[in-house]
C-alpha cells in the first residue's frame, strides 16, 4: 500500500506549484498524473454527462416508464447471456492464437500473427450480412454469438499475444525445471502471468457485444441494444432510446465491478534485468496440423466474409467510384483513424501508467470510470459528442480535429486497457533508479517508461486503429461535411443494396488495415525471429 | 522504438488540429452555398445535386447520414445547426423535427403542388418522392388469380409460411400504424396475431424479402414497391425478367398505403432565397423526373409518370390516412413486440 505522506508546499506561487507539481506526489501519487489522468477520464465520460442531462430532463415518470417494465429486465439479461457467451469464447480463441503465434514454432506465425488481428476490421453488420446471403437460416442466439465471436476475439487475441511476448520466460523455466509439463506450466503459470491481459480483454469484449447493433440486428436476436435502435430509427423517440440507453451504463458498472473482484492484485514484472524472448516450443509432428487452428479461425472470420464479396461483385452490375474517389476515401480513412489512434493514447496513457503503478483507490477508480460508456451503441456516443461540441467548442463541431476527439472518446478503454496491461509486466524498478539518479519524471517516462511498454502499447495503437476504420456512427454525424471515408461509402452502397460497388471498399478497408497492424507486428517485436 | 512515443504523437494530433481548425469555415452557408442534411442516399441524391448546381450555379455542400439519426442530430443542434435543409426518408422524421419547431414554414406555392395528404399540415414540410406498401409474389408459385384482395387475407392458413415481412423496418411499421389509424388496434393486433399464428417468415430488410420472393424460397412479402426495381437493376436486368412481381392493394385498404420522403427547410434558412431555389427544383420536373427514373419512386407532382410498369399514383386507391397522423409509432412498434414478432 502506499501511505508515504504528501510533502506540503508552502509560500509559493501558483506557477511555481504548477512547474514543481509535474513531479510532486501527494500520499505517494505523481500529482501531474493524477490530474492528467483525471482530464482524460472526463474527457472519456462526456456520453455519461449527456445521458445524465437529457435523463434528468426526461423527468422521473418518464424513465421509471421506460425503465421498470418486463421488456427491460427480459431484453437485459438476453444482452447479458450473449455477452457471456462470446466473452467466453473470445477469451478461448484469443489465449489460443496468441500462444499458437507467439509461444510455438508455428509454420507462417507471422502471417497468422497479423491475419488474426484482421477480424478487427470487418464491420459486424458486413459479416452477419455475408452469412446471412450464404446461409439464409443463420440467424437467432448462436448464429449472432458466432458471429460476434469470430469478429471480436482480437480484444483478446491482441492485448495476449503482447502479454505472451513481454513476459519473462523465468519463471516458466522453472517451472519445467521442477518437473511440471508443458500443460501444466502453461496453465499454472502462463494463465496466470496472462490475467491482466485476459480481464480488460475479456471486459472488452462483453463491452463490445453490449453495444453492438450491425450483428443482432441481421441475425434477429433481440437484445438491448437493438431495442435502443427501434426507438431512435422507428419512433423517432430520442429521449426514450436515451433513457433506455442509461440500462447500458447500469450494465457496465456491473461488469466493472465483476471485473475487479477477478483481478489478480500480484505484479508480472520480470524477475531479470535483462529482457529475454519468450520460449517457443517445438510443436513437432504436430506443427503442421495445428497450423489448422489459425487457418480455420481466419477462414470463417476473413474468408467467409470475402467468398461473400467476390459474390458481390460477381452478381451485380452497380460499380464504384472511379479510382480516385476510392483513393481519397482510403486517405481519409488512414488519417482519421491515425489522429483517431493518437488522440485515443494521449489520453490513455496517464490513466493506464497510473492504474498499473499505483494500486489506491484513485487510481484504479479512474481507470474504472474510463470504461463507463463503452457499452454504450456509437450513436449515443455520437449524439453526446454533437451536444457538447454545439454547446461548448462549436468552432470544432463537424471537423476533422473533432472527429479524432470522438473516436478518442469511442475507443478510450481500448487504449486504456493496453498501456495498462504492458506496465504491468515491465518493472517499476528501472523508473525508480532512473528517477534517483536525478531523471525528471516526463523524462523517465519518455525514456524508460515508453520503450518498456511500447509492445503493448503499440498492441493498443493498432487495436484502437482498426477500430476507428470501421467505426460508422459517430464518424457519420461528427465529420467534416462532404467528407467520406471507406466505412461512410461502404455503408452508403450498402444501404442502396450496390452490393457489387460496395465489394472493393469492404477490401480496401480490409486491406489497409493490415498494413499498420503488420508494420506494428514488426515494430513492436511481439513476432520477433529471434528466438533459437 | 525508442522514439515511439510523444513526440510524434504531439506532432501528429497538433496538426491534426490545425487542420481541423482551418476546415470548419465550411459548415455555414453563405451567398450561393447552402448546406443540405440528407438522410436519404448518396447515390440517390447526389445525381440531382449536382444537375441543381449546374443548373444554378449554387454551390451544396450535403452530408449524408442515416435519416432517424439525422433527425436526433439536427434537434441536438438546434438553432446552432448549419443545415439549411433536411431530406428525409420518412415522413416520421421529418415530423419529429417539425413538432420541435425547429422548422420554417414552406411558401405555398411550393408545397401547393403535392397533394395534401403528402405534405405538413403547417406547411412546416413537403414530400417529394412516393412509395406505395406492395405485396411482391412469385409469378412460378402464386397465380394472379390467387392473389389477395385485401392485405387481412394474409392471416388465411391457405397462406401459412408463405409470407415475409420485416416487422423492425421503418416502412412496415408506419403500415401497421396506418392500419391502427383506419381501422383501429383491435384489428391491427389481431392480424399481427394471425400472421404470427400463421408462421410468417420475418426478414431485417425489404431487400432481403424481394431476393426471397424472386428466388422462390419465399412466394409472397409485404415490402415497398420500389424495391423490386433496385433489384432488377443490381441483377442487370429488366424488371419483367424477374420472377417476383408487383401487387398492389386497392379499395383503401391499409396494405396499399403510399409513405413519401420529404424535405423540410431550417428555420433561419426559411427565407433564404438559394434554399428555396433548391426545394423548388425538387418539386419540379427536373428532379421529379430524376427521383422517378432513378430512384423508381412515385413523382409528387403533376405531369410526372411513374416508371414504366407502374400505375400512375392518382390510380392508385390508398387508406384515407393523414401521414401527420403516422406519428404514434411508439404504440406501433409495442404492439408488434407483443404479438411476437419482434
Amino acid at each position: 500500500m502506499t501511505t508515504t505522506a504528501g510533502r506540503q508546499s508552502s509560500g509559493s506561487t501558483t506557477a511555481d506549484r504548477l512547474a514543481a507539481g509535474v513531479g510532486r506526489r501527494v500520499r505517494g501519487l505523481p500529482v501531474g498524473m493524477v490530474l492528467a489522468a483525471a482530464l482524460a477520464v472526463a474527457v472519456g465520460l462526456t456520453p455519461l454527462a449527456y445521458l445524465a442531462v437529457r435523463t434528468a430532463q426526461a423527468g422521473a415518470e418518464r424513465v421509471a416508464a421506460e425503465l421498470l417494465t418486463a421488456r427491460t429486465a427480459a431484453l437485459a439479461s438476453r444482452s447479458v447471456a450473449l455477452a457471456t457467451v462470446v466473452t467466453l469464447a473470445c477469451l478461448a480463441i484469443g489465449v489460443a492464437l496468441a500462444y499458437l503465434v507467439v509461444r510455438t514454432d508455428l509454420p507462417g506465425r507471422r502471417f497468422f500473427g497479423v491475419v488474426a488481428a484482421l477480424p478487427l476490421a470487418i464491420p459486424t453488420y458486413v459479416a452477419g450480412f455475408a452469412w446471412l446471403a450464404t446461409l439464409p437460416r443463420f440467424a437467432g442466439f448462436w448464429p449472432a454469438a458466432l458471429v460476434l465471436t469470430l469478429c471480436s476475439y482480437p480484444y483478446v487475441y491482441l492485448p495476449v499475444a503482447a502479454a505472451l511476448a513481454g513476459t519473462d520466460p523465468a519463471q516458466e523455466e522453472v517451472s519445467r525445471a521442477l518437473g511440471r509439463g508443458a500443460w501444466r506450466t502453461f496453465s499454472g503459470v502462463t494463465l496466470r502471468q496472462l490475467r491482466p491481459a485476459l480481464a480488460s480483454g475479456g471486459l472488452l469484449v462483453a463491452l463490445y457485444v453490449f453495444s453492438d447493433f450491425g450483428a443482432v440486428s441481421l441475425l434477429r436476436y433481440d437484445t438491448f441494444t437493438r431495442a435502443i435502435f427501434t426507438k431512435f430509427n422507428l419512433g423517432f423517440d430520442r429521449t426514450g432510446a436515451l433513457v433506455l440507453s442509461t440500462t447500458l451504463v447500469a450494465l457496465t458498472a456491473l461488469l466493472l465491478f465483476t471485473e475487479s473482484l477477478a483481478r489478480h492484485r500480484a505484479r508480472y514484472a520480470r524477475l531479470s534485468g535483462a529482457s529475454r524472448p519468450p520460449l517457443r516450443i517445438r510443436l513437432g509432428r504436430m506443427r503442421w496440423p495445428t497450423a489448422l487452428v489459425p487457418a480455420v479461425v481466419a477462414g470463417l472470420s476473413l474468408g467467409m466474409p470475402a467468398v461473400s464479396l467476390t459474390g458481390w461483385l460477381a452478381s451485380g452490375v452497380s460499380r464504384p467510384e472511379p479510382v480516385g474517389a476510392i483513393l481519397t476515401a482510403a486517405g481519409n480513412s488512414l488519417w482519421v483513424s491515425l489522429l483517431g489512434a493518437a488522440g485515443t493514447l494521449v489520453l490513455a496513457l496517464p490513466i493506464g501508467l497510473l492504474a498499473a503503478r499505483h494500486s489506491g483507490t484513485v487510481p484504479q477508480l479512474l481507470e474504472r470510470a474510463s470504461y463507463a460508456g463503452h457499452a454504450l451503441p456509437g450513436l449515443v456516443i455520437g449524439l453526446s459528442l454533437v451536444f457538447f461540441a454545439v454547446t461548448l467548442a462549436y468552432p470544432l463541431y463537424q471537423t476533422t480535429a473533432m472527429l479524432a476527439l470522438g473516436y478518442s472518446v469511442l475507443f478510450l478503454p481500448l487504449a486504456v486497457a493496453a498501456v495498462r496491461a504492458a506496465a504491468i509486466q515491465s518493472p517499476p524498478a528501472l523508473e525508480e533508479v532512473a528517477r534517483s539518479l536525478g531523471r525528471g519524471p516526463l523524462h523517465v517516462l519518455r525514456t524508460v517508461t515508453l520503450p518498456l511498454t511500447a509492445p503493448g502499447i503499440g498492441a493498443g495503437a493498432a487495436l484502437v486503429f482498426l477500430t476507428c476504420m470501421k467505426e460508422l456512427p459517430a464518424t457519420l454525424m461528427l465529420r467534416p461535411t462532404g467528407m467520406d471515408t471507406l466505412a461512410t461509402e461502404l455503408w452508403t452502397k450498402t444501404d442502396v443494396a450496390a452490393y457489387a460497388g460496395a465489394a472493393p471498399y469492404a477490401a480496401l478497408l480490409i486491406i489497409l488495415a493490415a498494413v499498420p497492424t503488420w508494420l506494428l507486428a514488426q515494430r513492436t517485436g511481439v513476432w520477433n525471429e529471434t528466438n533459437q | 522504438m525508442r522514439t515511439f512515443g510523444l513526440r510524434s504523437v504531439a506532432a501528429v494530433l497538433s496538426v491534426g488540429v490545425a487542420i481541423g481548425l482551418v476546415g470548419c469555415g465550411a459548415a455555414g452557408g453563405g451567398e450561393n452555398e447552402i448546406t443540405v442534411y440528407s438522410g436519404r442516399a448518396k447515390s440517390l441524391v447526389q445525381p440531382v445535386i449536382d444537375d441543381f448546381s449546374k443548373a444554378t450555379g449554387i454551390t451544396v455542400n450535403v452530408r449524408y447520414g442515416q435519416t432517424a439519426a439525422m433527425a436526433s442530430q439536427l434537434l441536438e443542434e438546434g438553432d446552432k445547426t448549419g443545415a439549411d435543409v433536411f431530406l428525409a426518408q420518412d415522413a416520421g422524421a421529418l415530423g419529429a423535427v417539425s413538432k420541435e419547431g425547429l422548422f420554417g414554414r414552406l411558401p405555398t406555392d411550393l408545397t401547393d403542388r403535392v397533394p395534401e395528404q403528402y405534405r405538413a399540415a403547417d406547411d412546416t414540410w413537403v414530400g417529394v418522392t412516393g412509395r406505395a406498401r406492395v405485396l411482391v409474389y412469385n409469378a412460378d408459385k402464386v397465380a394472379e388469380a390467387d392473389l389477395p384482395h385485401s392485405v387481412y387475407e394474409l392471416t388465411d392458413s391457405k397462406w401459412k409460411g408463405r409470407v415475409g415481412i420485416a416487422p423492425t423496418n421503418g416502412s412496415f411499421q408506419a403500415f401497421v400504424t396506418a392500419m391502427r389509424v383506419a381501422d383501429g388496434d383491435d384489428k391491427a393486433l389481431s392480424f399481427l396475431k394471425g400472421l404470427k399464428a400463421n408462421d410468417v417468415q420475418l426478414r431485417e430488410h425489404n431487400k432481403s424479402i424481394v431476393a426471397d420472393v424472386d428466388t422462390g424460397s419465399l412466394d409472397v412479402g409485404l415490402v415497398n414497391h420500389y424495391y423490386l426495381y433496385e433489384k432488377a437493376e443490381e441483377a442487370g436486368k429488366p424488371v419483367e425478367q424477374l420472377k417476383a412481381r408487383l401487387h398492389f392493394f386497392s379499395g383503401g385498404d391499409p396494405g396499399g398505403l403510399v409513405n413519401v420522403s420529404g424535405v423540410g427547410v431550417t428555420k433561419q434558412a426559411a427565407d433564404d432565397a438559394d434554399v428555396r431555389e433548391f426545394v423548388d427544383y425538387l418539386l419540379g420536373k427536373a428532379g421529379q423526373t430524376h427521383f422517378t427514373e432513378t430512384n423508381f419512386e412515385y413523382p409528387l407532382i403533376e405531369g410526372v409518370s411513374p416508371a414504366k410498369g407502374l400505375p400512375p399514383l392518382s390510380e392508385l386507391d390508398p387508406p384515407a390516412v393523414n401521414l401527420n397522423d403516422l406519428d404514434s409509432l411508439d404504440q406501433t412498434v409495442q404492439m408488434i413486440t407483443n404479438a411476437g414478432l419482434a
